[in-house]
């Protein structure tokens, strides 16, 4: 038998294999994508006949039919904005100065191995940190703004993280030549390095405010109320959030609560599916300023 | 006039540098442990073009960075000897940041900025603090840079649509803009085609009227083609620098010699 032969028969089987093997990536992948489904589904089928207009521009309350989301849609919203206006400016500035200016060094190491470790610590324990620190300590009660200082704890190390990945991904040609042409630091940062990771940064950011919008551990801990019949006038206001919402009424143990949870979940979703929606869109529209 | 640095600071025949645009003393580099300029000195005419030649690692491109610091962006580097340029010292009470504005690079790669054509060049005086008329500089600096025809009725486009060749010499354009008079380039045709090499070399030759141009190059015709001097190095030292027709026809010593009759490197 010849070489040349026996290359054809292995090129069969090597096809074979081939094969298989996209077919293992194909259900891996459907997989995920089967068990999200039928939790949208089910969700679906128990809350769709809960979802209306009074749902939305309702108190809570505890009567069923009378049952609505209204302030706890608020207070996420109130959650998210106060806590991306702590946590992106605190969180670029830490990343820009550690890939930026920082020199390099065991200091250095070991700030960016504490980082990653923070990314990685339980959300309720930075529930009972924010309970201590500021609802206690700083006295700031059980308001939006304690909740938000927690918040922006949890997920400061993952915009760090995602910061410092988005800078480390411009090319070292871009500095360079802005040296060589006699910028300071400081002008490189602002023309050229927050402009084109910019995508990348806000991608982390709304990834990282949509965990923030999911977690319930770290404000019960802290103890956001779950019976809210006012909206937030201001960040110092006792507040309440979807999760936390609908935790409560999942705690429940008539059907119809049972329903509004689910109906909950629908809303959470969405706002979900809003933001990544956006993170996706703003990545596209300040793809020009990125390097090739 | 805006152009009055540019025009001044032409060093022709200055008396107080002895012909030395750019003196080098002494020079040791190290990365980190790694011993990799030995005790280089020498001296750069102004409005010549040097050439620097030898094989990959032998130092000409540390060389070169070492004369705009742009080694000290580098971490756990250390030099010692002195660089001066027209007699005064780049590393002792001066500034980075102006050193490195007269002491323009261009990089191995064309690196232009995401930016437009005219953004990628008035972007650097812009930082400089340039408050003349942006268009006309865009303009002198394009034309020197022999792209301005190529690109007159486009500078608002995106710089990446230009081939490589047009993205380097927008890369010269550059760094014209903020009026340097020494100019560095490290390997700068070395991602082109041979008709953009041709052409930037033109270029070069063009502008060494005006400015000091120290060019790193793997090619040892190009080195011949464009270079008045040429420098030789060898695992971190100088080895021989003379007039490029002296070096590459009777070089002084044998290392030389094997290197440009290509026995090795």
């Amino acid at each position: 038998m010849t070489s040349s032969q026996q290359y054809e028969e292995r090129l069969e089987r090597r096809r074979r294999k081939g094969l298989v093997f996209s077919v293992l990536l194909f259900l891996a992948t459907t997989s995920g994508l089967v068990v999200l489904v039928t939790l949208i589904v089910d969700v679906v089928v128990q809350g769709g006949q809960w979802l209306d207009w009074d749902f939305l521009t309702r108190f809570p309350s505890r009567i069923p039919e009378n049952a609505g989301i209204k302030s706890a849609i608020v207070g996420s919203l109130w959650m998210i904005l106060l806590t991306a206006a702590i946590s992106v400016p605190i969180g670029v500035a830490s990343a820009l100065y550690l890939e930026e200016y920082a020199p390099r060094g065991w200091l250095l190491k070991i700030i960016q191995i504490n980082i990653n470790n923070l990314a990685g610590i339980p959300s309720v324990v930075y529930g009972i940190l924010g309970l201590t620190l500021f609802v206690r300590f700083f006295a700031l009660g059980r308001s939006l703004l304690a909740g938000a200082l927690t918040m922006a704890l949890l997920i400061l190390p993952i915009i760090v993280i995602s910061s410092q990945e988005a800078l480390r991904a411009i090319p070292e040609g871009i500095r360079e030549s802005a040296f060589a042409l006699g910028a300071t630091r400081r002008q490189v940062v602002w023309s050229h390095l927050l402009p084109m990771s910019a995508p990348s940064i806000m991608t982390g950011v709304i990834l990282a405010l949509s965990r923030a919008i999911g977690e319930t551990a770290p404000l019960i801990m802290i103890g956001a109320l779950t019976f809210i019949a006012f909206l937030p006038t201001s960040a110092l206001d006792p507040f309440t959030v979807l999760p936390i919402q609908i935790f409560n009424w999942t705690a429940r143990p008539q059907a119809d609560f049972q329903g509004l949870a689910a109906a909950g979940i629908i809303i959470l979703m969405v706002v979900l599916f809003l933001m990544n929606l956006s993170a996706i869109l703003l990545r596209n529209y300040f793809e020009k300023y990125r390097a090739r | 006039m805006e152009t009055n640095e540019r025009n001044g600071s032409s060093p022709a025949g200055q008396g107080a540098s002895e012909g030395a645009k750019v003196r080098v003393e002494n020079l040791d580099f190290w990365y980190g442990a790694n011993h990799v300029l030995k005790d280089v000195s020498l001296d750069i005419r102004a409005n010549e073009v040097t050439a620097f030649i030898g094989p990959s690692g032998c130092g000409k491109s540390t060389l070169l960075r070492c004369l705009n610091r742009m080694n000290e962006l580098i971490p756990d580097t250390r030099l010692e000897g002195r660089v001066l340029i027209d007699g005064r010292d780049i590393y002792r009470n001066a500034d980075p940041v102006m050193v490195r504005r007269r002491i323009g690079m261009v990089f191995q790669k064309p690196n232009p900025f995401p930016k437009t054509i005219f953004e990628n060049v008035i972007w650097g005086a812009r930082v400089n603090g340039y408050k003349g008329d942006e268009a006309d500089l865009v303009e002198t600096c394009l034309r020197k840079a022999a792209l301005w025809e190529e690109v007159k009725d486009r500078l608002h486009a995106q710089a990446y649509g230009l081939s490589g060749g047009q993205q380097q010499r927008l890369c010269i354009a550059r760094t014209l803009a903020v009026a340097p008079d020494v100019v560095l380039m490290d390997e700068p045709a070395s991602a082109l085609d041979p008709i953009a090499t041709a052409k930037l070399e033109e270029t070069i030759l063009q502008l060494k009227e005006r400015y000091t141009i120290i060019i790193v190059t793997h090619n040892m015709q190009q080195a011949g083609r464009i270079s008045d001097r040429t420098a030789f190095f060898y695992m971190g030292e100088l080895i021989e620098a003379d007039a490029t027709e002296q070096l590459f026809t009777r070089p002084s010593r044998k290392r030389t010699e094997d290197y440009i009759t290509g026995r090795f490197g």
